[in-house]
């Protein structure tokens, strides 16, 4: 599949901006994290500016992004109007908490449940745009048990490194979530490794014989295209990175998205303040630089069935 | 509105497409582009259409594919493999993904005949309904922002200014070959139907659980004598016709 620059800037902004609200409203809530005005301020800041940009970034690879309102009125079978509906109901109560938070300084009452309605609303959201892909049969790459827990670890390991560099620049208690994003970049590691492996692993959905009704005859190979030039189904369906890359570039995001926020995070857990931030902004760039890789690979090696129209003797 | 809507009155109109008699030229693209460049999803945008690199939307691409067993190992595969012309295009599923996963609820299925359509002025141009499809039947253009997509010609099929002998998509119009039927799969009495139930016709990546209207009827099978070698050339056991026939080749030749 052709791998969009626009969608892999909206699912990998938007979900770190999911995953640090998850986590901010989630710590907030149970009275982990210190209610203070100025961070709040920032933590929200971050997280629903991040969000906003990415569901922007959305709407560039539209033909008609004036008419986007319109995909949020078929909730009932699309999962990307359902994505979309969740991630605008989201603001909502990510408002109210974050208000009560910076305002009022409390969590209680309404604010707490405002506090777990925006955990909850995050978490699906994130799991909707999983299950755009998920829901894709003629896509085996997608249409695997996997993708749904790649995306939320994922956001949740891109996330969590946002909070950590904000309670380190303002200078709280750093143990907590230090943990957590060591523990997310981990499971979010091995989530993707499983993911790889099953893919790799897996049977072919389909061959060129099923796609033509030509079963009975045993196999089939495509002999002549249908036309000179490539067309859109080949633009869109047709990419596919080469094998070799493919390894280098799964390394790269293991090395780069995972391994090495992992060993700054840790090293800046045992600096001062002021060292450890200054780690942490040399980490962050790195997960990100893994996490946009790694949904490009998402997309390079995904093989659409209508390849097998086109060339493919099985995908 | 893309949840699919009820089948009110059993009629699947589709195509059933003879793979055996299909000869692969394409005129069937062509007048599919022809009429519906006017028609109800018109225009089929051409990009750069003589220049270098020409891009465009067409709803029917024809293939050509190699069947038999043993094909990986080349062509031929011991005369026992043959070319098959393959014409594609939308299938009007049953169970179309494309429609479900629409957003704006652009795509949708009529309940009336089971035709898969887009809504032009609803479409935001996502693309989600391309990726759905397993055939490849959607094609984007660019130049509108709009998805486009096979209509079974809705705009003959029922348009009460040609005469009733022209009410069928274009491309079974203009089929030299009679390879392209339209009708109702849903009624199992109709021709269509029947060609489907007397030549085994079949349904594409059935596994995928789409229900394609559409069939394609499989090449026929070979006689066993179309299949075996040439008699070999030997004297021994020749009678006395061929012997006869021989002599005669001999003088003629000299």
């Amino acid at each position: 599949m052709h791998p969009a620059a626009s969608v892999i800037l909206f699912t990998v902004t938007s979900g770190m901006g999911y995953g640090l609200l998850i986590l901010l409203a989630l710590l907030g809530v149970t009275g982990t994290l210190p209610l203070a005005a100025g961070f709040g301020l920032a933590g929200f800041g971050c997280a629903l500016a991040l969000i906003t940009a990415g569901l922007l970034a959305s709407t560039f690879h539209l033909g008609h992004p004036e008419r986007a309102w319109r995909a949020l009125s078929q909730w009932r079978t699309s999962w990307l109007s359902r994505e979309g509906v969740l991630s605008i109901s989201t603001y909502a109560p990510a408002l109210v908490f974050a208000a009560g938070w910076v305002l009022a300084g409390r969590n209680d009452g309404l604010f707490a449940l405002a506090g777990w309605a925006t955990v909850l609303l995050a978490i699906a959201t994130v799991l909707c745009t999983a299950m755009i892909y998920a829901s894709l049969k003629p896509i085996p790459q997608w249409r695997n048990r996997w993708v749904p827990a790649g995306y939320l670890t994922m956001a949740l390991a891109t996330g969590a490194p946002w909070l950590l560099m904000l309670i380190t620049a303002f200078g709280f208690e750093r143990n907590l979530s230090t943990a957590i994003a060591v523990l997310s970049l981990l499971l979010a590691a091995a989530v993707k490794v499983a993911y790889w492996r099953s893919i790799d692993g897996a049977a072919p959905l389909a061959t060129a014989a099923d796609a033509t009704g030509l079963v009975r005859y045993g196999q089939a190979r495509l002999l002549e295209r249908p036309h000179t030039e490539q067309n859109y189904l080949q633009k869109e369906m047709g990419f596919q990175v080469a094998r070799k890359h493919a390894g280098k570039l799964r390394v790269t995001v293991l090395l780069s998205g995972f391994a090495a926020p992992v060993l700054l995070v840790l090293l800046a857990s045992v600096l001062s303040s002021t060292a450890a931030l200054l780690v942490l902004i040399v980490a962050l760039p790195l997960n990100w630089l893994g996490a946009f890789v790694e949904r490009w690979l998402f997309f390079a090696q995904a093989r659409h069935t209508v390849n097998l129209y086109y060339g493919d003797a099985a995908v | 509105m893309t949840q699919i809507a009820k089948n009110t009155t059993g009629r699947k109109l589709g195509l059933v497409i003879d793979l055996d008699t299909c000869v692969g030229c394409h005129a069937c693209a062509v007048a599919c582009k022809e009429w519906n460049d006017g028609g109800h999803m018109a225009p089929l945008t051409d990009e750069d259409p003589y220049g270098a690199e020409p891009f465009g939307v067409w709803f029917n691409r024809v293939h050509a594919f190699e069947a038999g067993p043993q094909v990986e190992s080349g062509c031929g595969g011991g005369g026992d493999t043959r070319t098959v012309h393959f014409p594609r295009s939308c299938l009007h599923c049953e169970q179309p993904a494309c429609v479900t996963v629409c957003p704006t609820g652009a795509s949708y299925k009529r309940g009336e005949d089971g035709i898969v359509l887009v809504d032009e002025d609803k479409c935001i141009g996502c693309k989600l309904c391309s990726w759905a499809c397993p055939y490849g039947a959607r094609e984007y253009d660019y130049a509108s922002g709009t998805m486009k997509k096979c209509t079974l010609c809705v705009d003959r099929i029922y348009n009460q200014n040609l005469p009733p002998a022209e009410r069928q998509p274009a491309c079974v119009m203009v089929c030299p070959a009679s390879a392209r039927a339209f009708g109702d799969l849903g009624d199992p009495e109709s021709e269509v139907s029947k060609r489907v139930a007397e030549r085994g016709g079949v349904d594409l990546l059935p596994d995928l659980g789409y229900r394609p209207v559409n069939k394609y009827l499989p090449p026929r099978e070979r006689s066993a004598a179309a299949s075996s070698a040439p008699l070999p050339d030997a004297a021994a056991d020749a009678d006395i016709g061929q012997r006869l026939l021989r002599w005669v080749d001999r003088v003629l030749s000299r």
